[in-house]
């Protein structure tokens, strides 16, 4: 039908055209800038939150947030009772392998062990129908405030003055007056005695997550990793006085008299329970399941160990469990990716001569 | 007679296509921003990305048996060969990001997981290295297919505001038209 067109007019007769084909682009390119999250640069992206836990000084090759750590491994046993909470293949398989990694609070790689206030265990579990289970558990029952936001500022209002060398304290007031659930977090830290060992630790989920079982019924859980090993107070001359990687020499020289283990237990919400807010524990009296028990046989150094290339995002999870609408779980995927993809570059590097 | 349109369903793919791949390029982008909604979106991109690669096998292979209309005799030789290479960059974009979205999660030792519990082999062996590449390549080249989409979209208000050559139409379908231009179908 272009036959039919009349002779194309003088260029000027298509200045409309022109700015319409702009504003489309420019409408398009500009919301796609927006979401990249270029145009607001007071928005706490994935990538900044980051920037602001590195603070210009990453330790290169290793994770952002609990650098020091030793890779583990070891089995998962489930109960009748897990299999009735939730369909995964991790409670009706008999024994599943775990990889993972005992590690401490902070973006030190060479922080003393004992004097850390948060352990962690992170886990991952490989069942045989080819699914797999990420968990990133920590000594604090419950997370510090309740949105990703309120984490960064809290790292700002935290970071050393220049001139002391000590957080200000009127930054510090200032933020657990905007943020008061801090202040039960402050508390456990202030009075939640320590242990000898990573052995005789409890590790929180902290988050909710939903469990679904084979009859299509589903429920809100937490759960934690009891330790089975008995507890062992350490005083505070004791932390001092430790190595450096007390923790890691402890957990060897126990594991070389045989494995350690924990008690998974299920927390059960009821109507009502906070299930987006990770700073508010539910009530002591909800029900708890023992679900399974974790079998830790062996530790090793990461620089040795398989632990180091895994991303344990706790959002990696099996058919029968489903993550919560937390903003703080969803903002552990989005930051441990940033970390992750980060290190991997930084090892990539260091590995090619 | 000549072909003066797309196939209905070439047409029909591209317009899904098109959907699908700006809602892959938004979502892409707000994936390694936000700080809320990566796993969602995440459970999104991951079998959209492979509905994408199996669209576009259908697509290369239906393009094959239906050679889309000639352009018109009197665009601009440049303008042609731009247009040429800018469609193969696409095509060679729409099967790239997908097998290197999936060969990447392969090489830094993710799963990639689908609806009811579907996991895909690996393409790739865990590796930092590989995985650095793969996930720069899948990044760098994310942007580089918005840009090339926003250059098409241009592209193709041009013929269709500016030249009025019948470009966009080809795309956009024959319309509502009176019967007697059905002459001019094939």
């Amino acid at each position: 039908m272009s036959e039919l067109l009349p002779p194309a007019p003088p260029r000027w007769r298509h200045l409309l055209p022109y700015v319409g084909i702009a504003a489309v682009v420019g409408a398009l390119g500009g919301a796609f800038a927006w979401t990249a999250g270029w145009l607001t640069p007071q928005r706490v992206t994935a990538p900044r939150l980051v920037d602001t836990i590195e603070n210009g000084k990453p330790f290169v090759g290793f994770r952002r947030a609990h650098a020091r750590g030793v890779c583990v491994a070891g089995y998962f046993e489930p109960t009748a009772a897990g299999a009735a909470l939730s369909k995964a293949r991790v409670f009706s398989q008999a024994r599943t392998p775990a990889r993972g990694r005992m590690s401490i609070g902070g973006g030190d790689p060479n922080g003393p062990e004992a004097m850390a206030r948060v352990r962690s265990l992170a886990l991952q579990l490989d069942t045989d129908d080819g699914q797999q289970w990420r968990m990133a558990m920590n000594s604090f029952p419950f997370f510090a405030v309740s949105t990703p936001q309120a984490f960064a500022e809290q790292i700002l209002a935290s970071r050393p003055d220049p001139a002391t060398g000590k957080p200000d304290p009127a930054k510090q007031q200032a933020f657990a007056q905007r943020h008061p659930e801090v202040l039960d977090f402050m508390a456990w830290a202030q009075s939640a005695p320590w242990s000898t060992s990573y052995a005789s630790t409890a590790y929180h989920g902290v988050h909710a997550f939903r469990f679904s079982n084979e009859a299509g019924e589903s429920r809100w859980v937490r759960w934690s990793f009891v330790p089975q090993s008995p507890f062992e107070p350490m005083e505070v001359e004791q932390r001092q006085a430790a190595e450096a990687s007390y923790l890691a020499d402890e957990l060897a020289a126990r594991l070389a008299q045989g494995p350690v283990r924990w008690t998974l237990s299920v927390q059960l919400a009821e109507e009502g329970d906070p299930i987006e807010n990770p700073s508010q524990p539910w009530p002591e009296e909800r029900r708890r399941v023992d679900a399974g028990t974790f079998v830790l046989e062996r530790a090793t150094a990461e620089a040795d160990g398989d632990c180091r290339d895994i991303n344990f995002d706790p959002t990696i999870l099996p058919t029968g469990i489903a993550p919560s609408r937390d903003p703080v779980l969803a903002a552990r995927a989005a930051a441990y990716s940033v970390s992750f993809n980060r290190r991997q570059r930084e090892v990539a590097r260091q590995e090619t001569p | 007679m000549a072909r003066t349109h797309f196939t209905r369903t070439a047409r029909w793919l591209h317009w899904s296509m098109a959907a699908m791949i700006l809602a892959m390029l938004f979502i892409g982008a707000a994936m390694v921003a936000s700080l809320e909604l990566r796993p969602l979106l995440l459970e999104i991109h991951r079998p959209l990305g492979l509905l994408i690669l199996l669209l576009a096998l259908l697509r290369l292979r239906h393009r094959r048996r239906n050679p889309p209309p000639a352009l018109p005799a009197d665009l601009p030789r440049l303008q042609a060969r731009i247009a040429g290479a800018s469609h193969v960059a696409l095509y060679a974009l729409m099967f790239a990001m997908p097998l290197l979205g999936w060969a990447m999660s392969s090489a830094g030792g993710y799963l990639v997981t689908l609806p009811f519990g579907l996991v895909l082999p690996p393409l790739a062996p865990q590796d930092a290295a590989l995985y650095t590449l793969l996930r720069g390549a899948h990044g760098v080249l994310g942007y580089a297919f918005f840009a090339l989409v926003l250059a098409h979209i241009a592209g193709a208000l041009h013929h269709a505001w500016v030249r009025r050559d019948g470009v966009f139409q080809a795309m956009a379908g024959p319309g509502p038209a009176p019967a007697t231009r059905d002459a001019d179908r094939d």
